[in-house]
């Protein structure tokens, strides 16, 4: 099995260097991680090679992994614009400083960065709204607690964290009004050993469906362990937990980077856009719902995805109020993209405070 | 039966020349490992060990690059050396680069947005102090309670990643960005930038430090009083003893002098090449820098040269990895190699091997 994917391995590579002198367009990517993790960077790397079967020998694609967010992306990024990458993906949001240094030198040099917030004439942004994603799952959590108790191991207290957690929270509430979350911080992405250590905490405090704003598959095993139910993060990751895996937030990158390539070589790519897109644009998929989850439950969910991608539903519909009581919301009123992107409350009925 | 026994007359032809076979191997084995995934490995070997430095696409960039990424490494493993000779071993100046950084970016941000003279060479200061402060608890503890200072440096390291964590969401976070985890961007605030000094060169104080320190600490090896008692202990403690070498002395100069060193070496690192205090400020540079310790075999122009190379493996490797898909695993083993031929040749140059049959009564 080793073997074949080697030889696989070496057969592709070989095949892409025999493409490499009839490529019209060569595009880079950098990752924080292995493409291995299972995770965010595999997402990417799923995108990456749905640009190469796309546009098949037309574009060639190089990528970096394990580059880290620091002055070591920034080198690795100019090299690839050295060695004549005419685009680059950058995908993780510590690359943003670097991108547009970067960017500053090479004004020919497409660049793409993935979650951050500042743009050039030669740096756009994209990201996904995974909370449209949170609202499904959320829902699915309510309905699947017998505890009503939903553990979330988080990550960092950055505004996309938030979002999620209160996205997922106010949809297990609508689900079932008993519902409460625990929360754990981690203060990292990518620590399998921190990860399910926060999630054996959280089912010895009753959490029987745990939630995830972190990349290993470490929770999904636990889970599968203590017999409770998670959720896959990023991709399907029924594999580590075949019974506790109810579902998966599938990030969609292939559709987003196909299109900007293919803008790219028409000349009608600009720099200094910010793309947010959701399950309507299938940057955020919701995976195969599990067996578990009963039909009339799978149904609903089904029908918020739905509703969320044709614009009928909003994850953040008020009435809302913020943790202290303050209105946030109107009954009727949804969230605007300002206060979305900066979050950093929860709504009410979330206990604890967000790590300052 | 294999023993290795201790050259009575070491060859000085071959202590020269077992570096550069030790290069050759590894390009013979990385070589035949590269093949063996399919890959061309005169291409791969080029791009790591000639193309950083002569190819006319990429060494007016990669260049400069070297002696950046060389210089914190450098800097770090000079103090490390001194107590390794001494077998007083800190395994935690990762923690103490990130101290050092902590401190001076603290005294930076503070200060924000002031423009004064002075604020430099504060936060020069601060780094030290940084890392020396963090350094002290595992010196105090060792000489208070005989604590081993291997292990209590290395805690202190994780330690020092939740507080940098803690800076990086909390008190040290960019108040205008959005809520996002990282501070402000010192190489952007100029009374607190360390800049390329001379443009094209990647030469910025931090690489001037690392060059200075070379020539400081090889003096001072050689003609200061501490310098032989650190030689002393290494090599006779007992005589060391009855000379009357004050230990706890030394394990407070070595472990202040490596903390401090690592200290400035992430305040270089902070105001220069990063920028900005983040969650993932540090990438390891204090444990490499172990390594390029004993590869420059605890000599000063030794850990200069190895700090070069280091830094050549790791630029050489990225393009090797763009360039020709070679996965950074792949890369990792081809580093190792060098260190493996490296140590190996060192080995064979200090001892031979002798075969012997044992002897049975």
């Amino acid at each position: 099995m080793k073997l074949l994917r080697v030889s696989l391995l070496v057969l592709s590579s070989l095949m892409i260097s025999c493409f490499a002198f009839a490529a019209d367009m060569k595009v880079g990517f950098i990752y924080i991680g292995p493409p291995g993790d299972h995770g965010w960077n595999y997402q990417h790397d799923v995108g990456r090679k749905s640009v190469d079967e796309a546009f098949g020998g037309k574009v060639e694609t190089v990528f970096q992994e394990n580059v880290p967010e620091s002055a070591d992306s920034e080198r690795v990024m100019t090299q690839m614009a050295l060695s004549g990458v005419d685009m680059i993906f950058a995908t993780s949001f510590g690359y943003m400083d670097p991108v547009l240094n970067v960017a500053k030198k090479f004004p020919n040099v497409k660049f793409e960065h993935a979650t951050g917030y500042k743009t050039a004439d030669n740096v756009s942004t994209y990201s996904a709204r995974f909370y449209e994603g949170r609202s499904v799952i959320g829902h699915v959590a309510g309905k699947m607690t017998k505890s009503n108790t939903i553990g979330y191991v988080a990550s960092f207290p950055i505004p996309e964290v938030v979002r999620g957690i209160n996205s997922a929270y106010l949809a297990a509430k609508a689900a079932n009004p008993n519902v409460e979350f625990k929360i754990i911080w981690i203060f990292t992405w990518y620590d399998p050993a921190k990860e399910a250590d926060a999630a054996k905490t959280l089912i010895q405090q009753g959490a029987d469906v745990i939630m995830q704003h972190v990349d290993s598959s470490a929770i999904m095993t636990v889970a599968e362990e203590a017999g409770v139910y998670a959720f896959g993060q990023a991709s399907d990751m029924s594999a580590f937990g075949p019974s506790a895996h109810l579902t998966a937030i599938i990030n969609g990158w292939g559709p987003y980077y196909v299109k900007r390539v293919q803008q790219a070589m028409d000349g009608t790519w600009k720099g200094g856009e910010q793309t947010f897109d959701g399950i309507g644009a299938g940057m955020v998929v919701i995976g195969d719902m599990s067996d578990k989850i009963p039909d009339s439950v799978k149904k609903e969910a089904q029908a918020i995805a739905d509703g969320i991608a044709s614009g009928k539903l909003h994850s953040f519909t008020g009435p809302v109020n913020k943790q202290d009581g303050s209105a946030w919301l109107a009954a009727g009123e949804t969230a605007d993209i300002g206060t979305l992107l900066g979050m950093n409350f929860y709504v009410e009925g979330i206990e604890g405070d967000i790590p300052q | 039966m294999l023993r290795f026994e201790p050259r009575k007359n070491r060859s000085k032809f071959l202590e020269i020349s077992a570096p550069i076979i030790a290069v050759i191997m590894t390009m013979i084995f990385g070589g035949l490992l590269f093949y063996l995934m399919g890959k061309n490995p005169f291409e791969a070997i080029k791009l790591i060990f000639w193309d950083p430095v002569m190819s006319p696409t990429f060494a007016e960039y990669s260049r400069p690059q070297l002696v950046v990424k060389a210089a914190p490494l450098i800097l770090i493993a000079l103090g490390l050396s001194f107590g390794f000779r001494a077998n007083i071993w800190n395994i935690g100046a990762e923690g103490q680069y990130i101290m050092g950084a902590l401190a001076s970016g603290s005294i930076g941000l503070a200060l924000y947005p002031l423009q004064a003279w002075y604020i430099f060479p504060l936060m020069i200061i601060g780094g030290i102090l940084g890392g020396l402060i963090w350094a002290m608890i595992p010196a105090i503890l060792k000489i208070k309670f005989n604590t081993n200072e291997i292990l209590v440096s290395l805690m202190l390291v994780y330690v020092a990643e939740q507080i940098l964590a803690l800076a990086s969401v909390g008190f040290l976070r960019n108040p205008e960005g959005l809520g996002f985890p990282g501070s402000r961007d010192l190489s952007k605030y100029s009374s607190a930038a360390n800049p390329e000094l001379i443009s094209g060169t990647g030469i910025h104080l931090g690489v001037i430090s690392a060059f200075l320190g070379v020539i400081l600490l090889t003096y001072f090896l050689s003609y200061h009083r501490t310098g032989f008692h650190i030689k002393l202990i290494g090599q006779a403690p007992r005589a060391a003893n009855f000379a009357g070498v004050d230990l706890r002395y030394i394990i407070i100069f070595c472990l202040g002098l490596s903390g401090g060193l690592a200290g400035v070496a992430g305040m270089f690192e902070l105001t220069g090449p990063a920028g900005l205090i983040n969650i993932d400020f540090n990438v390891g540079y204090g444990f490499t820098a172990i390594i390029v310790a004993f590869l420059g075999r605890l000599n000063p122009v030794g850990i200069l040269l190895a700090g070069l190379l280091m830094s050549l493996t790791y630029v050489g490797g990225e393009l090797a990895q763009f360039m020709m898909n070679i996965p950074a695993a792949a890369i990792q083993v081809f580093q190792g190699m060098l260190l493996f031929f490296l140590l190996s040749t060192d080995l064979l140059v200090t001892y031979k091997i002798s075969v012997k049959t044992p002897i049975r009564k």
